[in-house]
């Protein structure tokens, strides 16, 4: 095995792997990032009757249909975590391509109910209601994106054999992105 | 088969459980406030169903996710605390920001802006429903 590791990714005096620790901490920053942007959608949207009526034109089936994606996706970041954890790593690296198109499907989803508002004329600046759901969906759409990117060059390490504990690290990252969309879901979507 | 020294149990029918799990949650959020205002039981008025539905279940959702995927179960307890300690800055942002958006009056303040947009917009609404249901006033809120 290589002996240029650096120290920080294999030292531990926290109990944790420091790689692991830093996704930790990467996600409670996200914490406060999408729980300000979320709470204040919802301060707003108590202060804003006639949101409701703008909210009623958001898809529900587009939405359940991307909900149906990321947890399915994030079965398959974990069962990747599974194989990873008994060295398989061309099997890891399978389900983490899997959680990919995952994330590909999403995103084209999106895609595509985007459009299909836009064309409508609820943009960005239509009203308060719109702005936020664009900003909120868009920055989750960012991290998906994000992850995906990062999940492919962890996938061609995985399938060589290498760094196979990052293949828990990308999954922890991923779960989170799920579970953001867990709620993005029902606030946007759910509650007319 | 061949059981590694693990120290916990999670075997992959485990998570697949758990994914089966959370789609029923899924169906029942998506089904459930399209059922709610035929279920209207005692006190429980059908907002308050949708409520819960929405979030009661992604809250549910959420956990399942953090404990059996990103096995915070298992993990060091202090990562929950941390977490948790961000979700308190977001109450906290909450609690010192919500009541001056949520209201828009107060007892030396007035945002006329707000309710001037308010107004504006479920007069708007109020007049595209009457036009297109011809008289049923619908302006929602």
């Amino acid at each position: 095995m290589s002996m240029t590791k650096p120290i920080a990714t294999t030292r531990s005096a926290t109990g944790i792997p420091t790689g692991k620790l830093a996704v930790w901490w990467v996600i409670g920053s996200e914490i406060v990032i999408f729980g300000g942007l979320l709470a204040s959608y919802i301060m707003h949207r108590i202060g804003h009757p006639e949101w409701a009526e703008y909210a009623s034109h958001t898809n529900t089936w587009f939405g359940g249909a991307n909900t149906f994606v990321l947890l399915t996706s994030s079965l398959f970041a974990v069962l990747a975590h599974y194989a990873a954890e008994h060295g398989d790593g061309k099997k890891a690296a399978k389900w983490l391509l899997a959680t990919c198109a995952g994330g590909a499907t999403f995103a084209s989803i999106k895609a595509v109910e985007w459009s299909i508002e836009i064309s409508h004329g609820y943009t960005i600046t239509a009203n308060g209601f719109w702005s936020f759901y664009y900003t909120a969906a868009g920055i989750h759409a960012l991290h998906v994106i994000a992850g995906c990117i990062i999940m492919l060059i962890i996938a061609r390490q995985a399938w060589k054999g290498e760094e196979l504990h990052r293949v828990e690290l990308i999954g922890i990252y991923w779960h989170f992105v799920d579970i953001v969309w867990i709620f993005l879901f029902p606030l946007l979507y759910i509650a007319k | 088969m061949a059981e590694h020294t693990e120290d916990h149990d999670h075997g992959q029918a485990h998570y697949v459980k758990i994914w089966a799990v959370l789609l029923v949650l899924l169906v029942i959020s998506i089904l459930g406030p399209i059922l709610a205002p035929h279920i209207e039981i005692g006190f429980m008025k059908a907002w308050m169903w949708t409520i819960l539905f929405a979030f009661g279940i992604a809250v549910v959702k959420a956990y399942l996710v953090a404990a059996n995927f990103m096995h915070l179960n298992i993990e060091k307890r202090y990562i929950s605390y941390m977490l948790a300690t961000m979700l308190m800055f977001m109450l906290l942002f909450f609690a010192g920001v919500a009541p001056d958006v949520m209201r828009h009056k107060g007892q030396n303040w007035e945002n006329v802006a707000a309710e001037a947009e308010i107004e504006r917009a479920l007069k708007a609404q109020g007049e595209a429903a009457h036009g297109e249901h011809g008289g049923e006033h619908e302006a929602g809120h």
